[in-house]
């Protein structure tokens, strides 16, 4: 068990250690650049989209926390707001709607 | 220091989100078998879901090393792209030692936050923003390991979409103002929405989905915006 955990770790680790120790140029390629610049965006969406649907209890539940979350973000709320809200939303819904 | 608190601030939502999701990690694999330090040490050592959740499959399964290692690689593959991504947003003047801790904690989450925000990354905001996701994902799988039931499950369901609506958060103001940003993301969806549904495609991880839609929507943002952002 020891030995397996160790690999675990240490792939895991390897894997994100790498590029951010090693890699110090600044890259100046405008391609490149817009690339690296829209990653966060490209897996955000990805990740959020379906998963969203099926991470409550139920595929309602969770389109209203996703609407909740749409609503505070497009009002440029912050981070734990939007969050929080979009999870009360849910639990709301779950405990009196569903 | 105030760029510290910050930086907890910003964490804060990703812990939540990691609390639910760690404890279903711990729950699952003790239920499966696991000693339950050993559920924990995986979550410290390796601070990753999907990867966790498969690698603890393999082990539980009774897999060899090497289709262990093969896993790993394949679903933590993307944390390469991001620490590349990372290395050209963090302070250049960030010492060795210093880089080597930042990069055991670039996860999706803790990326993305830091990946847009603007300005440069300095070490102190990155500590920040990772301490309080670290204990919550640890403490989540402690609690999930040693008990089955300390948060009720309305509650867990509930939490299971903070991690999500932080996503949101991150992305909808910058989409609001930027055409590009909006291409982008919509690009992804429909790349993340053809490999879940569509027959074949569907059989490749997670892992993988997620690595060719953020590939293939930044590469196709690139080329149509690049020549924008760089004069705007």
């Amino acid at each position: 068990m020891a030995k397996y955990i160790f690999v675990m770790a240490a792939v895991t680790y390897l894997i994100r250690m790498l590029p951010l120790t090693f890699f110090r140029k600044q890259i100046n390629n405008i391609y490149v650049k817009a690339f690296l610049k829209y990653i966060p965006y490209a897996v955000l969406s990805a990740m959020t989209i379906p998963d969203i649907f099926y991470s409550t209890g139920s595929v309602y539940s969770a389109l209203a926390g996703l609407a909740c979350a749409l609503i505070l973000s497009y009002l440029e709320k912050g981070l734990l707001t939007v969050s929080l809200a979009a999870c009360a939303v849910v639990y709301v819904f779950e405990q009196f709607l569903l | 220091m105030k760029k510290f608190i910050q930086g907890l601030k910003d964490g804060l939502p990703i812990a939540l989100g990691y609390l639910s999701v760690s404890f279903t990690f711990g729950l699952k694999t003790v239920i499966s078998g696991m000693p339950f330090f050993a559920s924990l040490i995986i979550s410290m050592t390796n601070l990753t879901s999907a990867g966790q959740f498969a690698g603890a499959d393999i082990i539980l399964a009774g897999g060899t090393i090497l289709e262990l290692a093969i896993s790993m690689f394949i679903i933590n593959i993307r944390y390469f792209l991001m620490s590349f991504s990372l290395s050209q947003k963090i302070e250049q003047t960030i010492n060795l030692p210093k880089r080597l801790i930042m990069s055991f904690s670039i996860t999706d989450e803790i990326y993305a936050v830091s990946a847009a925000k603007i300005g440069k990354i300095d070490f102190k905001y990155f500590m920040g923003l990772a301490i309080l996701p670290y204990i919550g994902w640890s403490l989540g799988t402690l609690l999930g390991a040693v008990s089955g039931n300390i948060l009720p499950e309305t509650l867990r369901t509930a939490l299971g979409l903070a991690i999500y609506g932080m996503f949101i958060a991150i992305v909808i103001p910058p989409a609001k103002k930027s055409r590009s940003v909006v291409t982008v993301a919509l690009t992804a969806i429909a790349i993340s929405l053809l490999f879940r549904f569509t027959p074949v495609l569907n059989s490749l991880s997670s892992g993988w989905i997620i690595i060719i839609a953020t590939v293939g929507a930044s590469a196709i943002g690139a080329l149509l915006f690049a020549k924008e952002e760089e004069n705007g």
